[in-house]
């Protein structure tokens, strides 16, 4: 494993996961307080982009490339999940 | 080099990050479901797409090759986010417009999340399939 990264990518590494991290609560938010179904697909779909980025975040801070892979699963998943939901709220039905 | 590497990197984390805040800020910061829409469509995935060059600049300043995972979620980010928009915004169309108010679709016939798609005998030779 790598060592930890140097001090000039160190500290926009913090700031970036502090940043997306804040992002993910303002999602949080938005799920618990919203005023009809499509904000809330909207709040977890960022939620998912969100997390992809703190997925990359972490493997930049561990060194390690293991992590895009589940990044990669999760993008996907994340988009068939909105997918899912936004027809589920058009139609009553996902498949017809 | 690898100095230039480390600051390359570090700004487009410090450019990602503030364009992350941003999108996520506006989910919450907007008054209109449909400006809503905006912030994490747009802000959100350039951010993800700034935290994905800084990854890909990084590795290879630790490990001197180029990996193309980064550009793989980059592009299916990409390609995804105007389909969910589009899909989200129609979903809200649909619970909150009532249909009267929809604008017409320049077709003979109607939205298709409140008509039912044309029967097959109907469909004149050529035309091509309804999606989905």
């Amino acid at each position: 494993m790598n060592p930890t990264p140097s001090l000039i990518v160190a500290i926009p590494l913090i700031c970036a996961t502090a940043a997306f991290s804040l992002g993910l609560l303002f999602c949080l938010y938005r799920i618990a307080h919203a005023p009809g179904v499509s904000d809330r697909i909207l709040a977890l779909d960022t939620m998912v982009i969100n997390v992809i980025a703190l997925i990359v975040l972490y493997g930049m801070w561990l060194g390690s490339q293991v992590y895009f892979e589940a990044s990669i699963l999760i993008a996907m998943v994340g988009f068939v999940s909105t997918v899912a939901y936004c027809r589920f709220a058009l139609r009553g039905d996902i498949i017809e | 080099m690898t100095l230039f590497l480390d600051i390359v990197a570090g700004a487009a984390l410090i450019v990602a990050s503030i364009f992350g805040l941003v999108g996520s800020y506006g989910l919450v910061r907007l008054p209109d479901a449909m400006q809503r829409l905006h912030a994490p469509t747009k802000a959100t995935t350039l951010g993800v797409g700034g935290v994905l060059i800084a990854s890909m600049v990084y590795y290879y300043r630790q490990e001197g090759t180029l990996s193309f995972h980064e550009l793989m979620i980059t592009a299916f980010l990409i390609l995804t986010a105007p389909v969910t928009a589009n899909f989200i915004a129609k979903a809200h169309m649909h619970r909150n417009i009532p249909p009267e108010d929809l604008p017409p679709t320049g077709t003979d016939r109607g939205w298709a999340s409140f008509d039912d798609p044309p029967a097959i005998s109907e469909r004149t030779p050529g035309e091509p399939r309804d999606p989905i």
